[in-house]
Formats: structure tokens, C-alpha cells, sequence
């Protein structure tokens, strides 16, 4: 695959192209929050950031939205946008989570309409972490600062340029339209690796290495009577999270009209799982939180091979009570070692 | 570890050596810079878990909605206050909950922090003499405590617990009369267009994750109304007006119980200004009927009365 730069300077020009032809999704700047919203005209792109408050899910799957409606006994399917879209700025953990989430919305057995529609119409451009955060732990899930997986490029930050480079044949289409690329030199790409190996060196986490099996016999431990403790039952965690995809699916209906809604859910409230019956088989806080880290350790793992974590690392800062999954998944580890 | 902190530790200790309490709620050393996490404790050995600083945010009384047995609790002025409530509101008996007081000095904004940092990470974080010293990679940045609490912590008048079965530490100087109610003056001065604009676009960032609800200890509903589907008040997507129906529900049924412990605010991960208008109904309660919420075992909140010579003035 090829690699190019850009000077900084013409990252807006190379925002106009792209304009033509995407709506482009991009990190902005709202109030004191840093957001991954539409880019609108009025709008000035942030590329020097963490990480942006919500995971980019949303622009796959959205938080609420109206799988069909109805009236007078006719159902009216919703219509597929086939809108192209290019995220741009998207970090390398957020990017691996599009990865994860299309096992379980694009799988071989079944295929979510509404997720792969707008998957497919998206193009996924990196922003590589040159600086990562304390509370990032990506590089123990399986992903790294550089990590390319599910991007179709990835630009790295070499100070008065990015070096770009293309990942998939997508993102070869897209560099090869460009006017604004030069060829990258071996100073380029040399540069880049030192700044991904200093960057690599700066991640740290608890290692999740034997977790899932550790797991596998964890479900009736006494751990679970006290982690949960603490956690206030709200959906900080989850909704910010890149990976988690619970949703649950409303009929919202008046007077022979209506429309079917899929929302997000998450493990954490109390209405998760009640059944109409009233029973509810994870009653408390402490089934909830065992079903959160079961599902990324263990059952994920189980069904696909795969940590259902990027180690973004949004939970640990945005927790309200401060619940750290890394202590977690430590504490887990230490269970009956020693 | 400070003198205060020996004390709330030996405190605790006592408590739970003496079967006084089951279990003691506290605050211990969180994982992030200027953050603390609630801790459980029931084994005296582990008192020494226990810290005392201004990083200890959370309003813990939210979690004795879901504690059994007796319980020993850190409390704040505001957290003292929000017992009371509960205790008066009958959903906790006084004699399951010791109440460990701890006059408040004001807590820590991170929010503030975080936007007067902007896209610099705190490594780490100091508090002494009055200041707060924050480190990171490659800065090192002094702040004036007083300009990083959160602002209602600034005008606050009731930092020492009204209820207390332990008092750790010195009772603090209450703040004075002057420019109690800064957010709601501002808002009070607003047309009603301004007011609409405003709130629909704090609201507009509320995601439903409904940390606001689950961190205030006034909102101990068994099912809220947001998640009653018979019949179903709101629609559960992203419509503004089913957000706005939300807080504004919300915030009216705290009314006269809210004593703007600000814990909700804290806990919102979109930073939306959820503390003004709950400010302002505090304020109308309080002028209105004389009252002020979680300062009495004995008061009867006013919206839980009716009296037959109520003067009714507001129906026309």
C-alpha cells in the first residue's frame, strides 16, 4: 500500500475534497466537550486531541433509531440512506471497535441492514496517538496507538505534516483523488515509526492475558458481591463505551400509526433483561456488573475470538465513581493467585 | 495523612470493632489524579482504606437506598442534608445509619479543571496551602483552590453536617448572605426565549444514561417514569422533547428536596448544566415556604402538606 504526506496546512483543502463527494464526520469542538459529529460548513475540525467524549459507534448505530413504521395495518420500511460518509480523526482503539461490532451485526448467520448499509458507505480515516492518555490501555486488548485494524488510512502527526497511509483499497481510491498528497520519503516513515514506538512504550494496562478462562469459572464467585458495590447503576459506561451494542426495540404507537424503535440499552440499568412477567434474572447490581465484564472477557471472547474492549479507556475517565475496569480485570487476574 | 483523616479512620475503626455498624461508607483513593472512589468497608482492618481530601465528590447517601443492615456514612454538609431528607421522606430508618460528619471545605470541579487544561492530561495532582498543583508530561500549572470548586461549593451555606452521630474534625465557618444564588440571578434576568435556547441546548447533549438520576439521593423512586411502559410517558429515543420531559419531570419532583448537593452535575459525563434550575426551585422553596431542605428531623417538607388555610395565592 502507498504512503503519502500532507502539510498541515492543506488538511482543510483536503477536507473540502472530501466534502465533495462524503459527508464527512469529524472531532468538534461543542462547548467544553469534544464531539465526533457531522462537519458542517461553519465548522472547524479539532486534529489536535485525545480522544473525542463518545465512541464513533453512533455513526454506525445510532443511540435511537426507526427500523420501520406503520399505519392503517401497512408497514413502511425504513429507507436505507445510501449517503457515503468518511469519518476523519477517528482514533486506532475506535476504529477496532467498527472490527468487533461488525462480528456481531455483520456476522456469516445474519447481517444487520441498517449497521452494514451505513458500514459499507463508510470510509474510516485515523488519526494515529502519538501522545496516548494514562488512562489508555488498548495495547493490552489486542490494539496499539498505530494499530491499523478497520481503517482504510491512517495519518500520523509528524509535526508540520502527516504521513498518510493507505490501508485498503478504499483508501488507495481515496489518496489517488486527492491533489493535496506528495509521495512520503524514507525521513517520513522513519519519523513515523519512532513515534509509534515511543508511543506503544507509553501505554500501559492490566495484562488480560487468562482472563476469559479465569472467567469461565468466576460466575458463582463471591468477586461479584462486593465490585459492584459502588457502581451507581447508570449508563455512563456503556454509552460511551465503543463496543457495547445492547439495544432494546420499542413499538412506539398512537391511534393506528406507529413506528418500531431500537435504542440502546445497557447491562447496568435495572429495567436490562425485566422480563413482562417482572422477573428479572439480573436483579441487582451485582448480576449487571458480572454480565458487563463477562460479556467483554468471556462471552465475547467465546463467540468471536476477541476482547470486547479497544482499551480506550473513556469508561475509566468518565466513570462517576470512579468504577476502574483496569482494577477490575486486575483484581480478576489476582483471584486465587499467590 | 492529615490529622482529619486519623481521626474519620479511628472513627470507623471504633464503629465497626463495636458491631455499632455492619458496614462504613467512605471515601478511598481513586485511581485517577484528584479523584476518590467510594469504598465499602466491613472489615476494621480496612479503615486505613479511608481518606479525607477535596477530591471526595460523590454524594455517598445515594447508596443508602441500597444498603441493608446499619451503616456507618462519610457525609459532607450537603451529604448530611440529603440523610435528613431521606430519613424524613421514610426511606431509611434513623437508627440503621450512623452518621459520620465531616464539615466541608467545598469539593473539586474536574470538570473546570479539565476546560482550564484543555488538551493537557493531569499525571498528577497536589493539594496543599491552598492551592492545587497539577503535573502533567510536560507542564506543571498552580491553581488557586478557590477557583477550581465547584461554584456552589463557593457560596455554600451549610458546610457542616446539621446531622451528625460522629463530627470529625473542626465545625467550618459558614459563608456569608451575599451572592448566594449567582447561576439563578442570571437566569432569573433571562426572557423566557433565552431561557427556552439555553436549556435546549444543554439538554440537547443529554445522552440518557441517566447518571443524573442514579447519583442523586432524592431520586430513589422503585421504577421512575422514564421507564414505565404502562402506560409510557416518554419515548425512549433521542426526540428533544422527550429529554427535556425528562429533566424537567425530574427536577420537579426533587423540588423542595434538592439541596443542590451538585452530585448530579458531577456525575454527567456531557457537562450539562443540570445544577441551575434546580438552584432556582431550591430558591422558590425556600422563599416561598420558608424552608430549606435536610436541615430538620423534625420539618415537614412543604410539598408533602396540605394545610385547609393555605392562602392558594397562585391560583387565579
Amino acid at each position: 500500500m502507498s504512503k503519502w504526506t500532507i502539510s498541515k496546512s492543506d488538511v482543510s483543502g483536503f477536507l473540502d475534497e472530501l466534502h465533495k463527494s462524503y459527508q464527512v464526520f469529524a472531532p468538534l469542538r461543542r462547548e467544553d466537550i469534544l464531539v465526533l459529529e457531522r462537519v458542517s460548513d461553519q465548522d472547524s475540525v479539532v486534529l489536535d486531541f485525545y480522544n473525542t467524549k463518545q465512541a464513533p459507534k453512533e455513526v454506525f448505530f445510532p443511540r435511537s433509531e426507526v427500523l420501520f413504521s406503520y399505519r392503517d395495518g401497512e408497514v413502511i420500511p425504513a429507507s436505507l440512506s445510501d449517503e457515503r460518509r468518511v469519518v476523519f480523526g477517528i482514533r486506532p482503539c475506535d476504529a477496532r471497535s467498527s472490527v468487533l461490532l461488525d462480528q456481531v451485526f455483520d456476522a456469516a448467520d445474519f447481517q444487520d441492514p441498517y449497521y452494514v448499509n451505513r458500514r459499507q458507505n463508510t470510509l474510516l480515516i485515523g488519526l494515529a496517538c502519538n501522545k496516548p492518555l494514562s488512562t489508555c490501555f488498548c495495547t493490552t486488548v489486542g490494539g496499539g496507538p498505530f494499530s491499523t485494524d478497520g481503517l482504510d488510512l491512517l495519518w500520523t502527526d509528524l509535526g508540520d505534516r502527516y504521513l498518510v497511509e493507505t490501508i485498503t483499497e478504499r483508501g488507495e481510491v481515496l489518496t489517488a483523488s486527492s491533489s493535496l498528497l506528495r509521495q512520503a520519503t524514507e525521513e517520513d516513515t522513519t519519523a513515523k515509526a519512532e513515534i509509534a514506538t515511543a508511543a506503544e512504550q507509553m501505554v500501559s494496562g492490566p495484562s488480560t492475558e487468562g482472563v476469559k478462562e479465569k472467567l469461565d469459572g468466576m460466575y458463582e464467585d463471591p468477586f461479584w458481591d462486593e465490585v459492584h458495590l459502588k457502581c451507581l447503576g447508570c449508563g455512563v459506561c456503556t454509552y460511551l463505551c465503543p463496543t457495547c451494542h445492547c439495544f432494546d426495540i420499542v413499538d412506539e404507537g398512537r391511534d393506528g400509526r406507529g413506528q418500531r424503535v431500537r435504542n440502546w440499552d445497557t447491562c447496568q440499568f435495572s429495567l436490562f433483561t425485566h422480563h413482562t412477567s417482572g422477573h428479572n434474572p439480573r436483579p441487582t447490581g451485582k448480576e449487571r456488573m458480572r454480565q458487563r465484564m463477562m460479556h467483554k472477557f468471556n462471552y465475547f471472547v467465546a463467540n468471536f475470538d476477541d476482547i470486547a474492549c479497544v482499551g480506550c479507556g473513556r469508561c475509566v475517565r468518565e466513570c462517576p465513581v470512579n468504577l476502574d475496569i483496569r482494577a477490575v480485570i486486575e483484581s480478576i487476574t489476582q483471584i486465587g493467585a499467590g | 495523612m492529615s490529622d482529619l483523616e486519623q481521626t474519620l479512620r479511628e472513627t470507623a475503626r471504633r464503629l465497626l470493632t463495636e458491631e455499632q455498624v455492619d458496614l462504613v461508607i467512605g471515601f478511598g483513593q481513586g485511581t485517577l489524579p484528584l479523584r476518590t472512589t467510594p469504598r465499602f468497608i466491613r472489615d476494621p482492618d480496612q479503615v486505613d482504606q479511608l481518606v479525607w481530601n477535596l477530591s471526595c465528590e460523590n454524594n455517598l447517601s445515594t447508596y443508602l437506598k441500597h444498603t441493608q443492615g446499619k451503616v456507618g456514612i462519610v457525609a459532607k454538609g450537603c451529604d448530611a442534608r440529603s440523610i435528613v431528607g431521606e430519613i424524613v421522606e421514610r426511606q431509611i430508618p434513623r437508627e440503621n445509619v450512623v452518621v459520620i460528619g465531616v464539615p466541608c471545605q467545598g469539593v473539586i470541579d474536574r470538570q473546570a479543571i479539565e476546560a482550564e487544561l484543555g488538551e493537557r492530561e493531569v499525571l498528577e495532582a497536589q493539594i496543599a496551602h491552598g492551592q492545587v498543583v497539577l503535573r502533567g508530561a510536560d507542564f506543571e500549572e498552580a491553581l488557586a483552590v478557590r477557583e477550581v470548586l465547584c461554584d456552589d461549593c463557593i457560596v455554600c451555606h451549610h458546610k457542616n453536617p446539621p446531622l451528625y452521630d460522629v463530627l470529625v474534625g473542626e465545625l467550618a465557618e459558614d459563608g456569608g448572605d451575599v451572592g448566594e444564588y449567582p447561576t439563578v440571578q442570571k437566569l432569573e434576568s433571562w426572557s423566557h426565549d433565552e431561557r427556552w435556547a439555553y436549556f435546549s441546548s444543554e439538554f440537547s447533549r443529554c445522552i440518557r444514561c441517566y447518571a443524573c438520576r442514579e447519583a442523586c439521593p432524592c431520586c430513589y423512586c422503585p421504577e421512575c417514569f422514564v421507564d414505565q411502559s404502562q402506560p409510557s410517558w416518554i419515548d425512549r429515543g433521542d426526540d428533544l422533547s422527550d429529554i427535556i420531559a425528562f429533566h424537567l419531570v425530574r427536577i420537579y419532583h426533587v423540588a423542595g428536596r434538592c439541596l443542590d448537593c451538585g452530585a448530579c452535575a458531577r456525575a454527567c459525563p456531557m457537562h450539562i448544566d443540570l445544577r441551575t434550575l434546580g438552584r432556582k426551585l431550591e430558591k422558590d422553596v425556600r422563599e416561598m415556604y420558608e424552608y430549606e431542605s435536610g436541615m430538620s428531623l423534625e420539618a415537614t417538607p412543604p410539598l408533602s402538606t396540605f394545610r385547609q388555610d393555605d392562602p392558594q395565592e397562585f391560583i387565579k
